[in-house]
């Protein structure tokens, strides 16, 4: 049905032109759903975009032909072209949240783009909008239908950009990484889905997604994409399973799996320096420095029946406003030098926990205790409290964790002068320069900005930056899930080395539980609050107590790589 | 709906209350009002039994208290230089200004949202970069400068249009309108192209930015991918959307444009509260000053509060949470 044939997009800059998709081919037959994988930069989504002609300006299609069913993609003009879009190709994108006009209700939208496409009353329209939804899975469609986007949850949300994506009966549909934005229970029923649209309708989708586990659940087809060139294709079981380049293999190998626990992961392309035994003396420096505190080791931490409260939003003059319980009597214990996973969904709690433990929210009731010393709360713990100095953070986002305006030297001398760690200025250059040394990064990173570094890179400077402070207890809030499998085995590499070498206290904040397999020695489960299950790690995999948990397992998609190890 | 209201209410109440301080001080501390109202030769006895009768031995607070008591009876004082009550001078002065500030703020809409699309639709085009450059211009010369090159262009060189006063006006009610005669347009299309002029291009600019901010969102992205009709693309998807900050900075514009006609209705002659206010200047005419303040003010909060109802009858999102 779609058949691409050697497509190769260009954007022409100031500095030359720069080739973002070279030579690449791929069909897709009606009811096929093709995945197309790779790390962020590949191309993956330029690709979408051009089959569908709306590349981001100045990209253009400099070379390869396109077809769909008899039609020439290439040869069509603007007006042609645009109504093509929706009729016979559509887009689902990543964000539920942003991807649907809030302004509008969701039968304005829906009715607006059947009327684009075809010569149908309203009422006639509405009736066929009304039949979608319910198809898709919305009950309740016919007063559903009044309402905004902002007033359905997220999965549901994508469930109506699908509905917006279908009401045209379009053959071919683009997904651009249609689940990433979505949890993993949520995630499935879009997944399934997607799967039932394709059997049954026989649309066929080009699902684009970094997610191997999802390319390995539902693609029948894939394509391995690296710096824009086709590493790899084939049906997915045989490329996932017995890759033929080395970069698959390389690229199932970082994938961390769900059913079995690593020591270390194979990196592609692993440039940086084995941790395990440092070459420069920086890095002793850094390390000796590391040690020389104080107590260096990690200790345990104490969460005993912490409540948290938020007061929602005033909406009436007489009525208190209803509070929102964001945790529910939560205990936990984090041994001393070991890591803690805490899992969940999103809204689940978990970075109100990791708040409440850096004092940043004021819990309503609870006991926190940092090696047998009680932590003061939010509202008691004061600027100079020793225990700021003692749990660091480690936050999702590299890009905006760094201050942009600050060199890398400055950043990471922070929290040397700012703890009183090291008088001496000259000293705390040394200290930065030979802990980046330590974090795989070069000495001269020292003098540069944020800006010139990968999203890997940041992280790293991120956690030379929480160490710098020597702290008993670290914090990651989903440290990996804003970076590419193969950075985010680096990251989960370093972070497993220097845990091990410096004995550090780790609360492991994420959603993905394959990651946490792979970090941590106990692992307590949050739903809506509320500690579900908590206890070790590989029991927790092996053997889950509460149905919830294992639910949540059940439904990640799993991938088990077979040629890797 | 009705706690977001009187939420509102109550806080124009403290800026309004704020703002009565600050026009009271003005009589306090800018001179001493006895010896405004008393010539060289009244005896200190005189002076000391006119301050006691008009109370301005009292205490302060008690003072302003009487002072704020006053104006919302709608005592506003005698003038010092007219002898006037003020709240009569300021009657019939406000249509004048309300009319400019009107128009002016209607020819920057009317203008501004279309170019403002069009530029951002089109940012790299021959016409959307002659736009920017003009009102670049527009917006680098002061206002003075450009309302004397209009009355040199339209009023001496071509002898078009009056170069000052309000035309022919109607009287309705107690509202002196000039927009019911030619006459009275043709004396305001030049100050209130001047006054427009600078809301003008802060409009479109504003328009253009947020305008593409829009159209690189992914809900624009994705209905461009659906296939929507451009016409409907732009103008019922985005601009909507665009509207929501802009509407916002228009409505405090508003409230700028009728604070900030002064210079010019001090140009074109033009008999509003800004010409009045400048008068009160010179003649050290506290009570006018201290009036015109709070008379500015109050359309400050008036129009703020209707730039928040209308947010709410905009954006779904707002307006529904209040509901709920």
């Amino acid at each position: 049905m779609l058949t691409v044939e050697n497509l190769t997009v260009e954007f022409p800059g100031r500095f030359g032109v720069f080739t973002a998709i070279e030579d690449v081919s791929l069909t897709i037959a009606p009811g096929e759903i093709h995945g197309l994988v790779g790390e962020s930069g590949a191309g993956k989504s330029t690709i979408g975009a051009a089959i569908i002609g709306l590349l981001q300006v100045p990209g253009r299609v400099a070379n390869g032909t396109m077809t769909l069913g008899e039609t020439d993609l290439r040869s069509l003009g603007p007006v042609e072209a645009h109504r093509l879009r929706g009729e016979r190709i559509s887009m689902i994108f990543q964000d539920p949240q942003t991807s649907l006009n809030p302004l509008m209700t969701i039968e304005d939208q829906l009715i607006e783009t059947i009327q684009a496409h075809e010569d149908i009353s309203t009422s006639d329209a509405r009736a066929r909008a009304i039949a979608l939804l319910e198809e898709i899975g919305i009950t309740d469609a016919t007063s559903r239908i009044k309402a905004y986007p902002h007033q359905f949850s997220g999965g549901m949300r994508q469930r109506v950009v699908i509905a917006l994506a279908l009401c045209t009966n379009p053959e071919l549909i683009i997904a651009d990484e249609p689940t990433t934005a979505l949890d993993v229970a949520v995630q499935s029923q879009v997944l399934d889905l997607i799967q039932r649209l394709a059997n049954t309708r026989g649309i066929g989708f080009l699902l684009i997604t970094h997610d191997i586990g999802v390319i390995a659940q539902i693609t029948d087809n894939v394509t391995v994409l690296r710096n824009g060139k086709v590493m790899e294709t084939g049906p997915t079981d045989k490329v996932l399973r017995r890759p033929e380049h080395p970069y698959t293999s390389a690229l199932m190998a970082a994938v961390p799996p769900l059913d079995r626990k690593l020591d270390r992961f194979l990196v592609p392309d692993d440039d940086t320096p084995d941790l395990a035994a440092p070459t420069g003396r920086s890095a002793a420096d850094a390390e000796a420095w590391l040690s020389s505190g104080t107590q260096a080791l990690g200790e345990g931490l104490l969460v005993e029946n912490v409540t948290v409260r938020f007061s929602g939003n005033r909406t009436s003059l007489f009525r208190k406003p209803p509070a929102f319980t964001a945790l529910d009597d939560v205990s936990m214990s984090v041994r001393p030098g070991t890591v803690m996973g805490l899992v969940g969904e999103s809204g689940s709690g978990k970075s109100t926990m990791a708040k409440v433990i850096t004092g940043l929210v004021q819990p309503s009731a609870g006991r926190l205790c940092l090696g047998g010393t009680d932590l003061p709360l939010a509202r008691e713990r004061g600027r100079k409290d020793p225990s700021r100095r003692l749990i660091q953070m480690v936050f999702q986002d590299p890009y905006s964790s760094l201050n942009s305006r600050h060199r890398i030297g400055d950043i990471l001398a922070e929290p040397l002068w700012l703890y009183g760690l090291e008088a001496d200025a000259d000293k705390r250059r040394d200290i930065a320069a030979a802990m980046l040394d330590l974090v795989g990064l070069s000495a001269d990173a020292i003098d540069r900005f944020p800006h010139q570094f990968s999203g890997g890179q940041r992280q790293r400077i991120a956690v030379a930056r929480s160490l710098l402070a020597r702290p008993r207890v670290l914090i990651c809030d989903e440290p990996t899930s804003a970076l590419d499998v193969s950075i985010q085995a680096q990251i989960l590499n370093l972070l497993k080395d220097l845990q091990a070498r410096f004995g550090l206290t780790i609360l492991f904040i994420s959603h993905n539980l394959a990651v946490v397999r792979q970090m941590c020695d106990d692992v307590t489960v949050l739903k809506g609050g509320k500690v579900v299950e908590t206890g070790a790690s590989e029991a927790f995999f092996t053997q889950p107590d509460a149905p919830y948990s294992r639910e949540l397992l059940q439904l990640t998609p799993g991938f088990t790589s077979g040629a890797a190890a | 709906m009705a706690y977001f209201i009187l939420k509102r209410l109550i806080q124009s109440v403290f800026v309004m209350l704020a703002v009565a301080f600050l026009a009271f001080s003005l009589f306090r501390f800018v001179g001493d009002p006895v010896s405004q109202m008393t010539g060289v030769e009244t005896s200190e006895q005189d002076r000391e039994r006119l301050r006691d009768e008009l109370g301005l031995n009292d205490a302060f607070i008690v003072q302003f208290a009487r002072f704020t008591g006053d104006m919302l009876k709608g005592d506003f004082g005698y003038s010092y230089r007219t002898r006037q009550p003020v709240a009569e001078m300021i009657a019939t002065r406000i249509p004048a200004t309300l009319e400019l500030g009107t128009v002016a703020l209607l020819i920057s809409l009317i203008v501004g949202i279309p170019a403002g699309v069009y530029t951002a639709l089109r940012p790299r085009g021959f016409v959307s970069q002659t736009i920017l450059m003009t009102t670049l211009v527009g917006v680098s010369i002061p206002t003075f400068v450009i309302g004397i090159m209009l009355i040199f262009l339209f009023g001496v060189q071509l002898g078009w249009l009056p170069t000052f006063g309000r035309g022919g006006t109607v009287q309705i009610g107690g509202w002196t309108s000039s927009l019911f005669t030619s006459d009275g347009w043709r004396a305001l299309i030049l100050p209130a192209l001047t006054l427009g002029v600078y809301q003008l291009t802060l409009t479109m600019r504003l328009v253009r930015a947020e305008m593409m901010e829009v159209m690189r969102s992914d809900y624009i992205r994705f209905a461009t991918a659906r296939g929507i009709p451009f016409r409907s693309l732009y103008f019922r998807h985005a601009l909507a959307n665009t509207m929501v900050p802009v509407i916002t900075i228009i409505g405090l514009q508003f409230g700028g444009v009728i604070a900030f006609s002064i210079v010019t209705e001090s140009v074109f002659q033009w008999p509003g509260m800004g010409l009045l206010f400048l008068e009160s200047i010179r003649f050290v005419d506290i009570p006018v000053m201290g009036v015109y303040l709070v008379v500015i003010a109050f359309f400050f909060v008036l129009v703020n509060m209707a730039v928040d109802l209308l947010y709410v009858a905009i954006d779904p999102r707002l307006r529904v949470r209040e509901d709920a």
